[in-house]
């Protein structure tokens, strides 16, 4: 038995079961890490010795009869940009690269209740700037499947390091697709909730309107398990949304007969690879053999949400990321004669160019003379496209679109040309800008054995209708039992 | 369509506190022209009547006990500050 090969319901049961403990578990994993990170480079910072040590205990307690969590002594993988006390959290940038938290993120805090133990920080495009994690100030993550493509991003660490066994499951956040399109390249199953089901305290702010954190797992049942886990009201984020906590893994039942799904053909039409077509087109075939109620509709949105997003998220960071003064925390330059040298010079050798390029975006649409033709005019687009989901979930229970119009691109291929790399969220933005739930899971390979997602959209809050519809899928096409990464390249 | 100048941009880095090179501006210029092109789709979409999305929450106002709650790890607080003096942050002389 490959202990790294299971997901995390399977660790549960077998930890229950007692046929594992703990130590064995996080040693699986610490061998894995030694074994294929220097391929894979998922993570920046590694936690091995620190995980090894705290397996011991959780085994010792729940030898001594200790009543713990089912899921205590199981490992996790936390993208770089959620505060963890005591632990370097960097957001993949030189601006943080020895910045130490000292308090954790409300998320890191639920993980704790449950005694999951921290395998590490996993790499990212820098501030979570990117589609494809190339931006990380550290190093360039390798997509598994394949090492000479990217991983997606800007979750691309955690999506690679579960896709590799390097993790049994992370924590992802999603601001235009970061969770979705990696998930989708990587061949794993990513999930962003909607908007305030899961506290953004402690997690480093990119778009504070459209930032949200959410699960990259092997399957469908492990989402809806570490769902459970971290959402909830927070009253430290005033965004998050108060209401009766759920179990998530209770509506799946592999049922989708009578469920509407609708198919926005602008999702389907130009600038969509040929083979990710053929792909969604034989899972819709899928869902109506499962008795679903499939049908073609209009929503002629995309290309305003993507530019939208482009203008909203660049307004938001080029606020949010103007607390990185080099004063309280944070990279300061050591070449300067006054405060403002100080600032600039800080922010100029602290932040990468795409970071850069986004906060004069930002700075730029949120300027007098071009703040109504660009950041006003966006955000009535915005409301535009709230109301055509509105109407499109007044008749369909779910949307079925691709996660990304391609599979894993080659390194280096975009990342000079920004605006292409953008179009790489353009199926994902929009579900920020609505504020919905949206997951990415495998639906088959191409013909290079690469991975292809296929998103499902929900309405507010539905999010055990799209893991229902998302679990019954997986249920009959049993995407990990026929593939797997190879490491080629 | 607005044509940035290099002036613009300069004055815009100058605002969001970043250096722009001078080897730098015309790539920079390039790529925010592309952007801005390709952002003003947004302005062929139908929004007459309509109202402007600042969240994603319908509620707006957040009200909790204004209590005070002390955060007791100052040390860890100050230990990511590059310069610190007697428990304060420390800063270049801003008046001469």
């Amino acid at each position: 038995m490959d202990i790294t090969n299971l997901t995390v319901h399977e660790l549960q049961e077998k930890l229950a079961k007692q046929e594992l403990t703990s130590e064995e578990i996080v040693q699986a994993y610490v061998n894995r890490i030694n074994a294929k990170e220097k391929d894979v480079k998922a993570f920046v910072t590694t936690l091995c010795d620190e995980a090894l040590k705290e397996a011991k205990e959780i085994d010792e307690k729940r030898k001594n009869g200790e009543k713990l969590s089912s899921l205590a002594g199981i490992p996790i993988g936390i993208k770089d940009n959620m505060c963890t006390k005591g632990v370097k959290t960097t957001c993949s940038s030189r601006m943080l690269e020895n910045f130490v938290a000292p308090y954790n993120a409300t998320v890191v805090e639920k993980l704790n209740e449950e005694n999951l133990i921290d395998l590490g920080k996993l790499n990212m495009d820098e501030f979570a700037m990117g589609a494809s994690t190339e931006y990380s100030y550290f190093k360039k993550t390798c997509n598994p499947w394949n090492l000479k493509t990217v991983p997606g991003g800007s979750s691309g660490g955690s999506a690679a390091a579960v896709a590799a066994n390097l993790v049994p499951w992370a924590l992802g956040s999603d601001t235009g697709g970061s969770i979705r399109q990696p998930s989708s390249f990587c061949g794993v199953v990513g999930l962003k909730p909607t908007y305030g089901l899961v506290s953004r305290y402690g997690l480093v702010a990119f778009a504070s309107s459209l930032d949200q954190i959410g699960p990259i797992t092997k399957d469908v049942r492990d989402s809806a398990m570490l769902l459970n886990i971290i959402a909830g009201h927070d009253e430290r984020d005033t965004t998050s949304y108060n209401m009766q906590k759920k179990d998530y893994t209770k509506t799946l039942n592999g049922n989708v007969k009578g469920l509407k799904i609708g198919i926005p053909k602008e999702y389907f039409g130009e600038g969509i690879n040929e083979e990710v077509k053929a792909k969604l087109e034989e899972a819709i075939e899928t869902y109506k053999k499962l008795g679903a109620e499939v049908e073609e509709f209009s929503l002629d949105i995309a290309q305003y949400a993507l530019a939208t997003y482009y203008i909203i998220a660049c307004a938001e960071a080029s606020s949010n990321l103007g607390r990185f003064d080099g004063i309280r925390y944070g990279y300061r330059t050591e070449n300067y004669t006054n405060l403002k040298e100080l600032y600039k010079n800080s922010r100029s050798e602290g932040f990468g160019p795409e970071v850069k390029r986004r906060i004069i975006l930002g700075t730029y649409v949120l300027s007098s003379g071009y703040y109504d033709a660009y950041y006003k005019k966006a955000q009535q687009v915005r409301t535009l496209v709230k109301k055509e989901f509105d109407k499109a979930f007044e008749k369909y229970d779910v949307l079925l679109t691709p996660t990304s119009p391609t599979v894993a691109f080659e390194m280096g291929t975009r990342s000079e040309n920004p605006l292409e790399m953008y179009l790489a969220d353009i199926c994902t933005v929009s579900v920020n800008i609505a504020g919905l739930p949206g997951i990415s899971i495998p639906c088959g390979v191409n013909g290079d054995n690469m991975p292809i997602g296929m998103q499902l959209i929900g309405n507010k809050f539905e999010e055990e209708k799209i893991l229902n519809a998302a679990y019954t899928f997986e249920q009959e096409y049993k995407f990990r039992e026929k593939y797997q990464p190879e490491f080629k390249g | 369509m607005a044509k940035v100048s290099k002036e613009e941009l300069l004055h815009i880095a100058n605002l969001a506190d970043l250096n722009i090179k001078e080897d730098e501006i015309d790539n920079y210029l390039k790529n925010l022209q592309d952007i801005l092109n390709f952002a003003n789709i947004v302005n062929n979409a139908n929004t007459d009547g309509l109202g402007e999305t600042i969240g994603e929450n319908d509620q707006c106002n957040v009200f909790r006990k204004d209590e005070v709650k002390e955060f007791k790890d100052n040390e860890l607080l100050l230990a990511n500050a590059k310069e610190q003096e007697r428990n304060m942050f420390k800063i270049p002389k801003v008046i001469q």
